[in-house]
């Protein structure tokens, strides 16, 4: 078996990144929660590119719509609540890599698309949501990230 | 960097653990909960920024509203079926019969052939789903042969058919309306004729014993206007609904109840106007091929001998000849048939056509009644086409009684977007399909809110985004959205047509006996606003209103 060392900064340093993503994560969720009637039609309906039909689909069908906005407000919630706190770290880091992917897809900065939205920076092929997506895949690939966390407890004491 | 190197992966399975594994296992314990007091960090910055947020609500107080705006209920599908004769399938007309469910195949055909260029285009769809509102056209009548059949066309295309689809019993079309009103099979009409014939065809619907829709502005001359009141008086059982469907917008009666709560303050001036820059918005409207003197009955359109006399003697007695004409009356004239908006002798110009509007809304939000003085200055600047009504036109009317001017400023040359503005002591709101209230930075009952931050001076501190039930202060994001109209499809899924619902209202009133939100008061108080700024306009002066004598007066 391979052993992988690392130091206590490269430990310390991996925990920081989960938590400060897992925060990003919950707050994103919470502030949903607190806003009465918060939608994501808007967003939805300013998606541009190759799915923005699909996105667009979703926002138009109420049932769909409504799904798509518990998914959301909850599934962000979870998934800050478990990089925060290293519980279900992998679910988590899963749960954030696919709200990432939806999010680059329904809103790829392509070269001449323009959105209602506007974004805080400046943006081509690679935006924070792609950066912030390969940023939840190394964490994942590392899992010293999870040297301290809830897991590590669980997994250890199952045995 | 002497650092402690550790394994990770140290899953060790001893059986017995050590005392060292014990103190092990504490620590890791211990680090695990490391991250828990984030979450009392986040949990204490939530509380704070909620905090901060219903303070900010609680200055809101405009976001909170006594009652819901009446929902939509859709008409019953065993409602009594209200037989309907249409007068006048122009432009408007045609437009009106849409809303009752009912166009010709060839525009149908339209509106599917504009769904297929362009799926976004969903006003096929929106029409198909438009509700049945239990009506049948039994009866049309129009001066101009081609306009008469299409009529008929529409009345029969019952299952919104295009071309080839299936017909329904065509409505009987007859040449004068006066026919038409002496049909036993016409319950209700709706009037969609040139101005100069309004108030004498709704009289005689009324006396026909018909519930009368007739389009804005109900009046042509001064002296029907009265007549017509007296007679909508003594018939009450009759519905008379004025058709203004502005009535009807959800974002109105919003606006009347921030204001009635006193939220703006003391309300001292009210702008409103109307920006067009196209030849169809200043009513040069296109002249059908097929008109010629064979297809139209041009001596039932040159109108009605009373009311032509009543407007002849005003003109002539306040010396205003030079309005009249220029062409006689007699005269057969495409131009001034399609065109009729253009001249005196037919039109009420601006003042009746789009000034009743604007009048109307703000009548609705702010219940201004008839004002106690009229100044109006214009010209034909722009459109010198013959015209003898102004393609420019300010009125200004003052309500002394309630301390506030309403301006009307107008030009069919130039569509700068102007939003309508209600300014009062202590914020202005800013009025259209969505609603936007800004606070005065000079305002006292704002004053603790702007001390403290809460109200932010340069941006709009509530927006009303039609179709939501709680209005929180709305983010920058939404109201963005909202402005391009991009939320409305979320009201329900469905948008509705205002002619539609100010139609509706119309017919509910027919079958449960009460009054519509238009009905003849509110359009003797439109009538004679729009008639003092005509006057004020063409005289030159400053008409008054004397309200004991309920009479224009010149002084």
């Amino acid at each position: 078996m391979q052993s992988i060392h690392y130091s206590k900064l490269q430990r310390y340093a991996l925990f920081i990144l989960r938590v400060l993503i897992g925060w990003y994560f919950l707050y994103e969720g919470l502030a949903k929660v607190f806003t009465p009637n918060w939608s994501a039609f808007g967003y939805l309906m300013d998606s541009k590119g190759l799915f923005a039909s699909f996105f667009a689909r979703l926002a138009e069908n109420p049932a769909w719509l409504e799904a798509v906005n518990w998914i959301n407000i909850w599934g962000l919630t979870i998934v800050g609540l478990m990089l925060v706190l290293g519980l279900f770290t992998n679910i988590g880091y899963i749960g954030a890599m696919i709200f990432l992917l939806l999010y680059y897809l329904s809103h790829p900065p392509l070269l001449f698309a323009e959105y209602i939205l506007p974004s805080e920076g400046s943006y081509l092929w690679v935006d924070k949501n792609l950066i912030l997506l390969v940023t939840v895949a190394v964490l994942m690939l590392f899992p010293a990230s999870r040297a301290i966390s809830f897991d590590s407890l669980l997994f250890r004491k199952s045995r | 960097m002497k650092e402690e190197e550790k394994e990770i992966n140290n899953q060790k399975e001893d059986k017995t653990p050590s005392a060292k594994e014990v103190s092990q296992g504490r620590r890791d314990a211990l680090k695990a909960m490391v991250s828990v007091p984030v979450l009392g960090a986040m949990a204490y910055g939530v509380y704070r920024k909620r905090k901060a947020e219903s303070t900010l609500r609680d200055a809101a107080e405009m976001s909170r509203f006594r009652t819901d705006v009446v929902p939509y209920s859709p008409p019953s599908p065993d409602a009594e079926v209200i037989r309907i004769g249409i007068i006048g399938f122009g432009i408007r007309g045609t437009q009106l019969a849409q809303g009752l469910g009912f166009a010709t195949p060839e525009y149908v055909d339209g509106l599917i052939q504009q769904s297929k260029i362009n799926p976004e285009n969903t006003r096929y769809q929106d029409f198909m789903e438009q509700d049945d509102l239990r009506v049948m056209i039994t009866a049309v009548c129009d001066i101009f042969d081609t306009y008469g059949e299409e009529a008929v066309l529409a009345g029969a295309n019952i299952h919104r058919e295009g071309v080839g689809g299936t017909l329904g019993p065509k409505p009987r079309r007859y040449r004068h309306y006066k026919e038409l009103l002496a049909a036993p099979d016409v319950d209700a009409v709706v009037i969609a004729s040139p101005d100069h014939w309004h108030g004498t065809m709704a009289m005689d619907a009324l006396r026909a014993g018909k519930h009368v829709y007739l389009e804005k502005p109900m009046t042509w001359t001064v002296p029907e206007t009265y007549e017509l009141r007296a007679l909508a008086r003594s018939n009450p059982q009759l519905v008379f609904q004025l058709g203004h469907q502005n009535r009807q917008i959800e974002a109105y009666e919003r606006a009347r109840q921030i204001i009635e709560r006193g939220l703006l303050g003391k309300i001292s001036l009210v702008e409103t106007g109307t920006n067009r820059n196209d030849p169809n918005g200043a009513w040069v409207y296109p002249i059908h091929k097929d008109a010629n003197q064979k297809t139209i009955d041009w001596e039932q359109f040159e109108g009605n001998p009373d009311r032509i006399k009543e407007y002849m003697d005003y003109m002539t007695s306040a010396g205003l000849l030079k309005y009249v004409g220029p062409e006689s009356r007699e005269k057969f004239s495409l131009e001034r048939f399609f065109r009729w908006r253009c001249w005196w002798d037919y039109s009420t110009g601006l003042s009746g056509d789009l000034l009743t509007h604007e009048y109307d809304a703000m009548n609705q939000i702010l219940r201004l009644g008839i004002p106690s003085s009229a100044s109006s200055s214009g010209g034909v600047y722009f459109f010198k086409d013959g015209r003898t009504v102004p393609d420019v036109l300010q009125t200004v009317f003052e309500f002394g009684d309630k301390e506030i001017t309403m301006l009307y400023s107008a030009t069919l040359a130039n569509q700068f977007s102007r939003s309508r503005k209600i300014m009062g002591h202590d914020a202005t709101m800013e009025v259209g399909n969505t609603l936007k209230v800004t606070v005065d930075p000079q305002s006292e009952q704002y004053r603790r809110q702007i001390d403290q931050g809460v109200v932010k001076l340069d941006e709009p501190f509530y927006t009303y985004l039609p179709g939501q039930s709680v209005d929180a202060v709305s983010t920058a994001t939404e109201r963005y959205f909202a402005e391009r109209g991009l939320l409305y499809s979320f009201i329900s899924g469905k948008r509705y047509n205002t002619t539609f619902l100010h139609l509706k209202e119309w017919l509910d009133c027919i079958r449960n006996g009460k009054q519509p939100s238009c009905g003849i008061d509110q359009g003797f108080e439109e009538a004679i606003t729009a008639h003092m700024g005509t006057r004020a306009y063409l005289e030159g002066r400053t008409m008054y209103w004397d309200k004991d004598k309920e009479e224009i007066t010149r002084e």
